[in-house]
Order: C-alpha cells, then sequence, then structure tokens
C-alpha cells in the first residue's frame, strides 16, 4: 500500500523522503556514502551464489533458471480447482498455489454449520482424500512444486498430499509440497488459527522433522512475513518477525535433538512486493545477507544451501485498489519489476479484480502474462543482480539490515516470537500502525493514485467471479456419500491412533497419513486436534 | 440531556480472519470518542447478539471480507428482530460490491461502508442515525 512519506514545498519540490522503515532517503548519493558505511565487496555482497548471497542464490541468477511462477489458484469444488490448475499449467505457469476455503483452514467439513456459506468461496472444499484425488488429478505431481496455503492444519493437508500422490503411483521422495504452515504470523494477521500457541508450534515441529526424514524434497514451512506486513508493519519488521518466528520453529525442532543444518535447508519464507520500489529492493538483498549470516551465527549452519533464504516474493495485495481497478495490472507489473530486481526465485501477483474477490480466469492470466513480459521481453534474466554497486542501493541496503536488526532486537528483548504473539505485543504495534497508515492516507500525507488523487468519482465497473452456490451442495453430497461408503472402523481407529500420539509426545504425522488412507475427514482430524490442545484465545489488544 | 459516551462493538463474523480493517475502525471511533468493543475473530451471529445486549452498545459494525456478507447479513437481522434490537444501529464494512449494498441495505441494514470509506463519513453516520 504505502510508498513514502513526502514532505514538499508549496511547489511540489519534494524537501524529505521518508521510508515506511523509517529511512531517510538522500537526494543523490556518491561513492562518499559507500565510504561512509565502509562498503566492502566481498564483505557486503559477495559474488551471486557466494556467501553472504546478498546479489543471488545462485551464480547465474534467472540465466540458468526462471524464476517460478505460482498464481494463488483453487475456488469451488475440487473439479473446478483442477480445471483452473490444468488452465494455468497450459498457458506456462511452473508451479501451483493452493488456495482453501475457509472452512478448510478451519478444520471444518463442509457440511458443519459454521461452514454455512463459506464453502469453496476462498477457495477449494477439501473434506478429505477424495478430494485431493479429484483436484490433483492428471498433474505431474513428480515434475510440479505445490504450495498449499493452509496453516492451522497443514500437517493433515500434508499428509493428504503425501498420500494422495502415493496413490497415483509416486514416491514420496519425489514429491514436492510447501504447506504454508505458519501460525505465528495467522494470529498477528490473517487469522486462520485453531489451537493454542506451544501445540500449534509442537504440529510445525512434527512436520519439520517427519519432512526431513521422509519427504526430502518437501519445504515443510513457508515463513510468512507477507501476512504481517498486509496487516500493517513496515518491510524492516516485515523481514525481522519472519526471521524471529522462524527461529521459533527452529528452536523447536533442535530442542527435540537435531541440528539446525539438518533441516532448515528446506525452510522458505513468503514476502511481500509492494510498496516503494528501492525499499523493496534493498529489503529482499538485506534479508538474503541477513538470514545467512544470522543461521551461521545463531545455529553453527555451515552447509552453504542451508543459508539460502528460499521463497516466494510475490502477492502485494494491499496495494491494489478497489477504485479504478485497472491500475492494479499496472500496479502489479511494478511490483513484479521489484521482485524481478530483487531476485525472486518463485512469485505470484494479486490481481487486478482481487480487491473485490478472488481473480476470474482472465484477471489470473494477465498476471501470469505480467510475469513472462518481464522475463521474455523486457530483459530481466540478462544479467544478475543489476542493481549491485548503486551508491543507493548498496546505501539503503545496508540501512535496511541494520532497521531490521533493530527490530529483532525488540522482539528479542521479550523473550522472542512466542511470547511476543501470546502476549499481544505484535498485534497491537502492527494495530497501531495500521491505523497511523490509513489516517495519512485519508489526510493524503501518502498518495494513492485513484484513491486520494487522480479520483474520477465513479468506479468502473469490472467483470467478477460470482460464486455458485451449488458448489457446496456438491460438496456436501460427497461428503455424506463419502462417510456411507468408507471403512467407518477403519476410520475411527486410525482417529483413536492419531489422539493417542497428539496427547503424547510422538510425531503425529504417520498417524495422519494412516487417517488420510482411510478417508477420514479434515474436520474429524482437526477434531482430534481440538479436543486434545483446546484453542486459542486471543490476547486483547485494545 | 444523554451524555452517554456512543457505544460501538465491532464484529468479525464467520471463519474470516482479515482483521486489519476492524481495528483500524475501531481505532478511529475510539479517537473520535466513541466507546469501542472489539470481538475477536470467528464470532458467530447469535454470539454478536448477545454481546451487543451484554454490553448495550448502540451500534454493531460488522467487518466481512470473505465475500459471504449476504448470508451473514440475512442471519444477523433475523436475530436482531428475533431478540427486539432493531434499535441498534447496524453498520457493514469489508469487501462489499457495490451491486450488493442495496440488497444489504433492503435486508435492514442502516449503512455500508466498503474498505477505504472515510473515518469522517463513517463517524458522521454514526452520530446522526445512532437511535438511542
Amino acid at each position: 500500500m504505502g510508498v513514502a512519506t513526502y514532505i514538499k514545498d508549496e511547489k511540489d519540490a519534494i524537501k524529505k523522503v521518508i521510508l515506511e522503515s523509517g529511512i531517510e532517503v538522500k537526494p543523490v548519493y556518491t561513492p562518499e556514502d559507500l565510504e561512509l558505511i565502509g562498503f566492502d565487496y566481498h564483505k557486503d555482497l559477495g559474488d551471486p551464489g557466494e556467501f553472504p548471497f546478498t546479489r543471488s542464490l545462485h551464480p547465474l541468477g534467472y540465466r540458468s533458471r526462471n524464476w517460478t511462477t505460482r498464481q494463488y489458484t483453487g475456488f469451488g469444488t475440487p473439479e473446478e480447482t483442477n480445471k483452473r490448475f490444468k488452465l494455468m499449467i497450459s498457458h506456462g505457469q511452473t508451479g501451483l498455489n493452493v488456495a482453501f476455503d475457509l472452512p478448510t483452514q478451519m478444520g471444518l467439513d463442509s457440511d458443519n454449520p459454521l461452514a454455512e456459506g463459506e464453502v469453496g468461496r476462498v477457495g477449494m472444499a477439501v473434506d478429505s482424500l477424495q478430494d485431493f484425488e479429484i483436484a490433483f488429478k492428471d498433474i505431474q505431481l513428480n515434475r510440479i512444486g505445490t504450495g498449499l496455503t493452509i496453516n492451522a492444519v497443514a500437517s493433515v493437508m500434508l499428509a493428504m498430499y503425501q498420500t494422495v500422490a502415493e496413490k497415483f503411483g509416486y514416491k514420496k521422495e519425489e514429491i514436492s509440497a510447501t504447506p504454508q504452515n505458519d501460525i505465528l504470523k495467522e494470529m498477528v494477521g490473517r487469522g486462520a488459527w485453531i489451537y493454542p500457541v506451544e501445540p500449534s508450534v509442537r504440529l510445525i515441529g512434527d512436520t519439520i522433522e517427519y519432512s526431513m526424514k521422509e519427504l526430502p524434497r518437501c519445504n515443510p514451512v513457508s515463513v510468512c512475513g507477507y501476512h504481517i506486513r498486509e496487516s500493517g508493519c513496515t518491510p524492516a519488521q516485515e523481514i525481522a518477525y519472519a526471521f524471529e518466528i522462524a527461529f521459533a520453529y527452529i528452536d523447536n525442532v533442535v530442542a527435540r535433538g537435531y541440528e539446525a543444518e539438518q533441516f532448515v535447508g528446506r525452510f522458505s519464507f513468503n514476502l511481500n512486493i509492494y510498496g516503494n520500489l528501492w525499499e523493496t529492493v534493498a529489503k529482499f538483498r538485506a534479508a538474503r545477507k541477513l538470514w545467512a549470516k544470522l543461521l551461521r551465527e545463531r545455529y553453527n549452519v555451515q552447509n552453504k544451501k542451508a543459508l539460502f533464504l528460499r521463497g516466494i516474493f510475490g502477492g502485494g495485495g494491499s496495494g491494489m485498489t478497489k477504485q479504478q481497478p485497472e491500475n492494479n495490472i499496472v500496479r502489479g507489473a511494478y511490483y513484479a519489476l521489484a521482485a524481478a530486481l530483487s531476485g525472486a526465485q518463485t512469485t505470484a501477483l494479486c490481481s487486478y479484480d482481487e480487491a473485490y474477490t478472488i481473480p476470474t480466469e482472465r484477471a489470473a492470466l494477465i498476471s501470469l502474462r505480467t510475469f513472462q513480459i518481464l522475463m521474455d521481453e523486457i530483459g530481466l534474466r540478462d544479467t544478475v543482480d543489476p542493481l549491485a554497486g548503486s551508491y543507493f542501493i548498496e546505501t539503503l541496503t545496508k540501512e535496511m539490515e541494520e532497521k531490521i536488526l533493530e527490530e529483532m532486537e525488540k522482539i528479542e528483548k521479550i523473550g522472542g516470537m512466542i511470547p511476543a504473539v501470546s502476549s499481544g505485543y505484535v498485534q497491537r504495534e502492527v494495530a497501531r500502525q495500521a491505523y497511523e497508515y490509513e489516517k495519512k492516507l485519508q489526510e493524503g500525507k501518502i498518495i494513492k493514485v485513484g484513491v486520494n488523487k487522480y479520483t474520477e468519482g465513479v468506479d468502473m465497473e469490472v467483470e467478477l467471479f460470482e460464486y455458485d452456490d451449488s458448489w457446496a451442495l456438491q460438496q456436501i453430497e460427497r461428503l455424506k456419500e463419502l462417510r456411507r461408503s468408507r471403512d467407518n472402523k477403519a476410520v475411527r481407529d486410525s482417529l483413536k491412533a492419531l489422539e493417542k500420539a497428539a496427547r503424547g509426545t510422538e510425531n503425529v504425522m504417520p498417524y495422519l497419513v494412516e487417517c488420510c488412507k482411510n478417508y477420514a475427514t479434515v474436520g474429524e482430524m482437526a477434531d482430534v486436534f481440538r479436543e486434545v490442545f483446546g484453542e486459542h484465545v486471543e490476547p486483547s489488544i485494545f | 440531556m444523554n451524555d452517554r459516551k456512543i457505544r460501538v462493538l465491532i464484529a468479525k463474523p464467520g471463519l474470516d480472519g482479515h482483521d486489519r480493517g476492524a481495528k483500524v475502525v475501531a481505532h478511529a471511533l475510539r479517537d473520535a470518542g466513541m466507546e469501542v468493543i472489539y470481538t475477536g475473530l470467528h464470532q458467530t451471529v447469535p454470539s454478536i447478539v448477545n454481546q451487543a445486549i451484554q454490553e448495550d452498545v448502540d451500534v454493531i459494525g460488522l467487518s466481512i471480507m470473505s465475500g459471504a456478507h449476504i448470508p451473514i447479513c440475512r442471519k444477523l437481522m433475523e436475530l436482531v428482530r428475533e431478540k427486539g434490537i432493531e434499535d441498534k444501529l447496524i453498520l457493514v464494512g469489508g469487501v462489499i460490491p457495490s451491486k450488493d449494498i442495496e440488497v444489504l441495505k433492503e435486508m435492514g441494514v442502516d449503512g455500508v461502508f466498503p474498505g477505504g470509506a472515510p473515518f469522517d463519513e463513517i463517524v458522521d453516520f454514526i452520530k446522526k442515525n445512532v437511535k438511542k
């Protein structure tokens, strides 16, 4: 959303620029600035593909490998979603990113009264393995990587993904799933949490530990600074909070007797691309560098690849506006440019109609084409880290690094991210900033084209995605039929075994796989955890 | 003269957890001198109505981003009538397409403020229309 605060004189000349993270931008940068920050090429940047990876994770950047495009997709029934997956793949998309409806994200079956009106609305409805069999039909699960945008019940979905892949004849060692699986950020923004903090983090630890042993190509957690940024934090806080969250998960697994080196290489991140172009690029460069340095210092990680800050840099949802929606196509292109200049490995883009509802087919394709134009027409694959050495960008990258560390320090002073979230500290901070931002926007101190400047009065109508009520009925019908036809004794037994594991300290993942095989429903598995763990209570932040 | 502060319940009904807007509006109404109670996430319609009665609020403001505003508001208005609390001002905000605004008003919703509505507009509307 926000770009920066500008202080101007009466002739519209800019007197001061303050980026969201609180860094002041100077009108001119010279070699003196680099001297001032003690810039050292080898220490601060290193060659692309070399520690600390400021420039790139890979020596040749996009020359050796184009980025993976992974539009967030899913709605209605698994049949509808399967069609959209295939459409996106046929148009050149190279990864999947599954959107689940809210009942699924909240561990409720489609026929639960609380799910009414929500089945298949903001993503695909999933009740059992049967739905995954339909959704992933004819998709080569050994070739394509799949993001599973789900958190509270991510363990259930990862187990289900393994089960469907094995059922289709793939080996579990060859599949690549990335469940989002970041509950701490759900408690700060986005809100799809179920269980209390501690058992939620334990479930994440279970998926990490299990993946390390059984699913070597899966990325068991995608730490999302993204949604915290969407909720109102600054770019520096986005990275700081994401790193502190990642440490909480690492510590959970380290406490089980493993070395971070054994598993942290499969961590991934989901970070946001809207905002001031320069601040965004500097943010990603600083983040890659800091992550590698911090993993070395704190956890003694030495393996080069385990130091990579891998992830999806994309989205930009908060930057999109309801007013003059076609402008969002242009905004998206600039956000994607920022991602490309930052060396994003994987990307996704919010579509121009997303300020209204989930994207139409047309809108989703325009986002995909935006990436393709950047890479195939404009020249973003030509050379790696093209902004390196810029007096401005290098100074800003260093300043961002300091800001990120400052914000991390604040969290560490209160004992890390678990207490910071349990006490509501982060939520309060983020909500206050969101309010300050909105006030600045309404006062015209931050400019948003079509919103508070260059407005047109009446908003243009756009063609919108229409929710179809019959999807819920179809889904509930299938679920009822499943409950009649499956082996209900096997379901009960596997749920009982799951409950026992959840009550103890055993890893729940193998038990979830067994439940999935027997067609236990998402609601049934989630209820076992509800019974054992209880439910999260939000800290009051007002 | 009744100088009691206007009391507002900001509520997040349903499963949607995007509450940036709800919290921002809560801050703004508080700055405008109102007393604001925020329900937190994942509330059912009956629990929102109960809290509204218990807290004796003048205004119920729902924030809905998932697209399920029509079924949720239909349920709410039924219960509002059943409990006889039509004197409370009912407002809805969130991701609300223009074509649905009239539908919501016909149901009995007093005011609809899609994302980005100016704070002044919401505050003025409440002050002018509050039924206390």
